[in-house]
């Protein structure tokens, strides 16, 4: 009885509140997003180096946004393989590969650009269908597998290139550069890459596959999902969004070194943006918007530090330790044994 | 009933020592044929002298690859030690600062170090159950982070030549060699103690256990928990010690350990540790980190840049998991 006058009251505002927030299917990590959006406006205003607020400087502003293009484009990719219950610990080599290859190959060129990026498109896809069929068919553990491709792509790039080489040319340089009208164009491409990320996983037959693998790989393959073959296709979507970040680093940087990819650290904060997104390391759940939140908070983070004035080692030991507790944050709970 | 004894038919000696050599493992014939393919290219190499420096020069990767073997028989990675041990190189240059007087607490301040890291790490794959290659990417680029944060950057402090003996200097004039180095003497001792734990203690049974199966292990009565951390521990002082001998041979320097975490963890599977634990067995991996020197030694001398060795390790990784997981496959 009392259940039901209850029942009959009016829901407060909080209740309403919290109902739309469990209807809306934002994911949770917008609002964490948010909450440090707030913080480090607290922190600029007690210790900022510079008067200015970073919320009213356009420039920083966006360059929250460009900063998220090269870590949020792989970490589509990622989230890809990381939804199959894989994982790709070879980006980071692949950007560098990308990058070197690029500045390489264009020489300044504009009329090299094209089937440049082309190659390199094609390069990333064998990388991405050797790091699948490892995994898928030899059945290598991911990490070991990826982590192997990533070493020998280091090996073969250090033994070709010692130091930056090439540059491209002026014309690709607008990639990273110029806008259409107020919008940088490679915050629309990440847009664009994150839009085709949630469309294949939510309204294609194949997003559906895929999630069925990462979810139970025996109970997919007996309802009739080419496992194997699923697997490899996110593999070579992964390694191809690590080309396209490497030819935004690259049309950034002017020219490509070696060292571009793994001092970017790539690898390690692409998976930890995708598992702070709320995309399970087991697999099977979680999306790119979710990603795209965890990079923007870690762009944020990035800024904050520029803004506060601190240490460029100092940042290093920070990365490290929010990238781990950021990633024990999501796994604690779990039951499984850790690995 | 002693009339009706079954008669055995007495094996071949061929069939026994087809047997005796199944038994051996791989990576004693891949050592022996790679000091042949040494000695083919390069004669001065068997000289005693040169042949204890290159021990000499072999025995960090040999200690750390050791302590990495605990790690991966409990089913995890770490992928610190290498950083763990250019943070050994650059705090005993800041420490000790060329006073031969303070060699000693410097060196167990520097192990102490080793030990706590490896703690960190493994209460965080324990307790927060972050797959450990993440928490040890992590700790990779905070102890990095440390020692470049402390050291500013650039190599800093000098190390006093009672530190550097431990990895460069050694015992004179003895067998008539010119010297015995300290380093080959601890690796003797090292890779013993390393041996013991592992293989004679009920520690290493329990190793092997959780590595295996932890539930298993759990439901028996293993303290999982303090199992795995005391692995990291262990592994991460080996690293320690591996910095030390690093630095005494090599110097101050602030790259002292780049690259040497995917040395140790090609170096252990080419010794026949399985990957995700459960199986490894420490003579042999030791034995896998003097093939791996052998082989860089071997390309060396055939003419080819270095940082392939890194693509060499991508191959030899990709190559033993993939040649375990096909056999494992056949006989399943």
């Amino acid at each position: 009885m009392t259940a039901a006058t209850t029942s009959l009251k009016p829901p407060s505002f909080a209740d309403r509140m919290r109902q739309w927030w469990a209807n809306s299917r934002i994911p949770p990590v917008w609002a964490f997003a948010v909450i440090i959006f707030l913080l480090s406006i607290v922190l600029d205003l007690l210790f900022g180096v510079d008067d200015q607020l970073f919320i009213t400087n356009p420039v920083i502003l966006t360059n929250i946004l460009v900063r998220s293009v090269a870590l949020g484009i792989v970490a589509v990719g990622q989230t890809f393989v990381i939804i199959g219950a894989s994982i790709d610990l070879s980006v980071a080599y692949m950007i560098s590969v990308t990058a070197v290859g690029a500045g390489y190959f264009m020489a300044g060129d504009p009329t090299r650009m094209w089937w440049t990026v082309i190659v390199l498109l094609i390069v990333g896809a064998v990388v991405g269908l050797v790091n699948g069929v490892l995994i898928a068919r030899v059945k290598i553990n991911p990490l070991i597998a990826t982590l192997g491709v990533g070493l020998i792509l280091k090996g073969l790039l250090n033994a070709a290139f010692e130091n930056f080489a090439g540059a491209v040319p002026r014309s690709f340089q607008s990639f990273a550069y110029d806008s259409i009208g107020p919008i940088p164009i490679s915050v629309l491409v990440l847009f664009l890459v994150v839009l085709a990320g949630w469309f294949i996983l939510t309204r294609t037959k194949y997003g559906a596959h895929l999630y069925a693998v990462g979810g139970n790989q025996e109970v997919a393959r007996l309802s009739g999902v080419r496992t194997g073959r699923t697997l490899i296709i996110a593999h070579i979507l992964c390694s191809m969004t690590a080309v396209l970040t490497g030819l935004f680093v690259v049309s950034r940087l002017r020219s490509g070194a070696p060292w571009v990819g793994t001092d970017g650290l790539y690898d390690l904060e692409s998976i930890a943006a995708v598992v702070v997104g709320g995309t399970a390391l087991s697999g099977g759940k979680g999306g790119v918007w979710g990603t795209l939140g965890g990079v923007l908070i870690f762009s944020l983070l990035d800024t904050m530090f520029n803004q506060i004035g601190i240490d460029a080692y100092m940042k290093q030991i920070l990365r490290g330790a929010i990238i781990v507790l950021a990633v024990g944050f999501y796994t604690f709970r779990s039951q499984q044994e850790p690995s | 009933m002693s009339q009706i004894t079954v008669p055995v038919e007495s094996e071949s000696t061929m069939t026994k020592l087809r047997r005796w050599l199944s038994a051996v493992n791989p990576i004693y014939f891949v050592v022996i044929a790679l000091l042949l393919g040494v000695a083919y290219l390069n004669r001065a190499f068997y000289e005693p002298n040169n042949f204890l420096t290159f021990l000499e020069r072999s025995a960090p990767l040999m200690i750390m690859t050791a302590g990495q073997v605990y790690v991966l028989v409990s089913g995890g990675f770490d992928l610190s030690v290498g950083s763990i041990a250019t943070f050994s190189v650059i705090a005993a240059a800041i420490l000790a600062n060329n006073d031969p007087g303070s060699t000693w607490w410097v060196i167990l301040f520097i192990l102490g170090c080793g030990a706590l890291f490896g703690l960190i790490s493994g209460s965080i794959v324990t307790y927060l159950k972050v797959p450990s290659l993440i928490a040890t990417l992590g700790m990779l680029l905070i102890v990095r982070g440390i020692g470049l944060y402390w050291s500013g950057g650039a190599p800093r402090g000098y190390l006093p030549d009672n530190f550097r003996a431990w990895g460069r200097g050694g015992i004179e004039d003895l067998f008539g060699l010119r010297e015995f180095p300290y380093a080959v003497i601890i690796l003797v001792v090292m890779g013993f103690l390393f041996w013991l734990v592992m293989h004679r203690l009920n520690y290493g049974k329990q190793l092997f256990s959780i590595g295996d199966n932890p539930r298993a292990a759990r439901l028996s009565g293993v303290g999982v928990e303090k199992v795995r951390i005391t692995a990291f521990v262990i592994c991460g002082a080996a690293a320690a010690l591996a910095g030390i001998m690093i630095g005494g041979r090599g110097g101050v320097s602030i790259e002292g350990g780049t690259g040497l975490e995917m040395q140790t963890i090609a170096a252990a599977v080419l010794g026949g540790t399985l990957l995700l634990g459960g199986r490894g067995n420490i003579p042999a991996a030791m034995a896998g980190a003097l093939a791996l020197e052998l082989l860089f030694t071997l390309l060396n001398l055939m003419g080819l840049p270095k940082p392939l060795r890194d693509a060499v390790q991508g191959l030899i990784i990709i190559g033993a998991v993939a040649y375990t997981a096909y056999s494992s496959r056949r006989t399943n």
